[in-house]
């Protein structure tokens, strides 16, 4: 069909679309009313469903939020708790290994105590009062000698005597005093051994102290979360956030070593399975065993995280009685062993399969390379070794990142649900709006588009209602 | 426990199911043209197989077998191989393989005609015994095909899902007179091969290239 068919005036299309245009004008008006209708119509369907889905959206994303904070506090009160748990269960240990040493420490403190007091109080003792003899000499000393030479020998054997008496008596006097200094000096030992049990006192003291204050922050910590505070919500989403950082860089590091163990002993394993079975089209069944070797290390490494509760995430495991859990964990650690001793095993297989692959090669390309150093063959091999036996311990630690990034991924991955449900309903709600917008410019564009009808149609109302005004102006008169 | 062992059966059953049955492995069958003055070639033939040793895989399956003034014949491999799904064993079968190709080397004499689609046709038998996923029939020739007057080989032939590579297409002293010929003997081949089915036909003269067209 020719693409001019439409054209009324051949060759001239504008005035061919003109003459349409004012031939379709009085339909146009004459369909106005429905027209309105209609767009008013579509734009109400298509309008009203966005906004309802979006109201809908909102109201969930407002669910999940005060869920997600449910969930967040409700860990954050687990976290912190056996955070103070455990804060306590240190204050007792120290309690009960500080606090057993303390009947010994006060008994020897009394002791020593008693001790000084006996010393102190054999020290305090005078030194015996001088003979009564003394007021005798006093008296004797009254008597006139005058020139009686029988009294005056006797007071000069007196003198004599009195003088020997003294001198024995300051020798004893001087002799205590001696002894005295000596027990006080004997106090020293005490008085330092006293000092050091009191700074032992002291530092366990304020150990505990510190412990307490620990307690003391956590414990606001746990009464803000109860409370259900924007600052405690906000604090434990932030951490959230870093968590889930930190332990998804810890997790990538782990691929990593994992990624070395599947190189240790994928070749080994095709070697032991065959290496003709593929899972996928890429995927052979022996690299599959491999990795399923890796993922039960890592699995065993997870038990004996869990068996050593120092990770969380099997209830079952962590409420198990200790004689059990003791059993698992040896269980574990058993297995983690065996596996290392294959892996160990593994890697020097591979070794071995890529020297004959080497050699082969070098053969096929008809080259005598000159034979390698026993020591550089030595050290590869026994490298490859070590870390074949290492790796699965070290996959064993993967279980506390892992925790931390399932217990991070709720809160994070929540955070994002939100803002993608609110990001959705926002875009339906702009969507619903603009559908209602245009359909409003539509039909501004179609009453554009007939003009011309319609200032004829203003036209005649405004006559007519001249008319009519004319003609009741004289019943209102008459009125 | 007999619900144990249903457990473990029926995840064995379904682990079964899940594998892919697909044939993953490659065949490859090589045609060495041994008549006239190309079998003096026959060092590049070898070095050629030394390669394909080297890059073929466990489960994989290699023969080679040599044009002569009929082809169409068993006794024409020199040597066919399928690899241990083991790498030790398959390294140890490509040694002896290699073993095999050295003895002929040595020992290779000219033949009076060049029987092509006898190779072809023996070679298209072989691949499609092997089950291999990917099928390669090399034709290490100059592609002047020359048969005497009993041996008939003027009929369709079946290649289908073959790839055929025409490998060191040596120029002949009359294609050197004449380009077009050498230009007319590779279309007449590639026709020949399209009409049988194969699903591709390659003319490789630097070996480098053969590595690319093999991982493909």
């Amino acid at each position: 069909m020719s693409d001019q068919f439409w054209m009324i005036w051949p060759g001239n299309a504008v005035a061919s679309a003109l003459i349409l245009f004012a031939i379709a004008m009085p339909f146009l008006y004459a369909a106005r009313r429905l027209v309105h209708d209609l767009l008013h119509s579509i734009g109400r369907m298509v309008g009203g469903p966005l906004r309802l889905g979006a109201r809908w959206l909102f109201a969930t994303a407002r669910d999940m939020k005060e869920r997600n904070s449910v969930v967040l506090l409700a860990h954050g009160r687990e976290e912190v708790g056996q955070h103070i748990e455990r804060e306590f269960e240190r204050i007792s240990a120290l309690v009960t290994r500080d606090l057993e040493g303390y009947p010994a420490l006060q008994r020897k403190l009394l002791e020593e105590i008693t001790r000084v007091e006996e010393d102190y109080k054999k020290c305090g003792e005078v030194p015996p009062p001088p003979p009564e003899w003394v007021e005798a000499v006093t008296s004797i000393s009254k008597v006139k000698s005058d020139s009686n030479e029988m009294v005056q020998r006797i007071l000069e054997e007196i003198k004599r005597s009195v003088h020997t008496i003294h001198d024995k008596a300051l020798g004893e006097y001087r002799r205590a005093y001696e002894s005295r200094h000596k027990i006080l000096n004997g106090f020293m030992p005490f008085w330092r051994s006293l000092d050091k049990t009191f700074g032992q006192v002291d530092q366990k003291l304020t150990g505990l102290q510190q412990t307490s204050s620990k307690i003391d922050a956590q414990m606001e910590k746990y009464e803000q979360i109860n409370k259900k505070t924007d600052k405690a919500e906000h604090a434990l989403t932030v951490s959230a956030f870093t968590q889930f950082a930190i332990s998804t860089m810890v997790l990538l590091i782990a691929v990593g070593g994992a990624l070395v163990n599947f190189k240790l002993i994928a070749l080994p394993f095709s070697e032991m399975v065959g290496s003709g079975d593929y899972l996928t089209s890429t995927m052979r069944m022996s690299d599959v065993a491999a990795l399923v070797i890796i993922f039960l290390e890592a699995t065993m490494g997870l038990f004996v995280m869990e068996t050593l509760r120092i990770t969380h995430l099997f209830p079952l495991i962590a409420n198990m009685n200790d004689r059990m859990r003791h059993r698992m964990l040896w269980v574990a650690v058993v297995f983690l062993f065996v596996f290392a001793g294959i892996e160990a095993a593994l890697a020097l297989m591979r070794d071995m399969l890529s020297a004959d692959r080497q050699a082969l090669v070098q053969s096929l390309a008809s080259a005598k390379a000159a034979a390698p150093d026993p020591l550089l063959r030595l050290i590869p091999t026994t490298a490859q070794m070590v870390l074949g036996f290492f790796l699965p311990f070290a996959l064993a630690f993967v279980a506390i990142p892992l925790e931390s990034f399932v217990y991070s991924l709720r809160t994070v991955g929540g955070a994002f649900l939100v803002m993608l449900i609110r990001a959705t309903a926002f875009l339906l709600r702009v969507l619903g709006n603009l559908v209602r917008q245009l359909c409003r410019v539509l039909i501004g564009v179609y009453d554009f588009t007939i003009v011309l009808p319609l200032l004829v149609e203003r036209l005649v109302k405004a006559a007519r209602s001249e008319g009519d005004s004319s003609e009741s102006r004289p019943v209102k008169r008459a009125a | 426990m007999i619900k144990r062992l249903l457990l473990a059966s029926l995840l064995g059953l379904s682990a079964s199911t899940c594998t892919d049955q697909r044939s993953h492995t490659q065949a490859v069958y090589m045609l060495i043209d041994t008549s006239g003055t190309y079998a003096q070639e026959v060092g590049k033939a070898q070095r050629i197989i030394n390669y394909l040793l080297g890059t073929l895989q466990s489960g994989d399956s290699l023969a080679v077998a040599r044009v002569k003034t009929r082809s169409f014949s068993e006794k024409d491999i020199i040597a066919k191989v399928t690899f241990d799904s083991r790498p030790s064993q398959a390294n140890a079968q490509k040694r002896a393989f290699r073993d095999k190709i050295d003895a002929f080397v040595k020992s290779v004499g000219g033949s009076a005609y060049t029987d092509i689609t006898g190779g072809l046709i023996q070679g298209g038998m072989y691949l499609n015994e092997t089950g291999a996923g990917r099928k390669t029939i090399l034709i290490f020739s100059d592609m002047q095909e020359e048969l005497d007057k009993v041996t008939i080989r003027d009929f369709p032939i079946n290649l289908k899902d073959i790839r055929v590579v025409a490998l060191n297409v040596v120029k002949l002293k009359t294609d050197n007179i004449d380009p077009r010929r050498y230009m007319g003997r590779l279309e007449a081949w590639q026709k020949r091969i399209e009409k049988a089915g194969a699903s591709e036909w390659v003319l490789i003269n630097d070996i480098e290239h053969l590595d690319s067209m093999l991982r493909s």
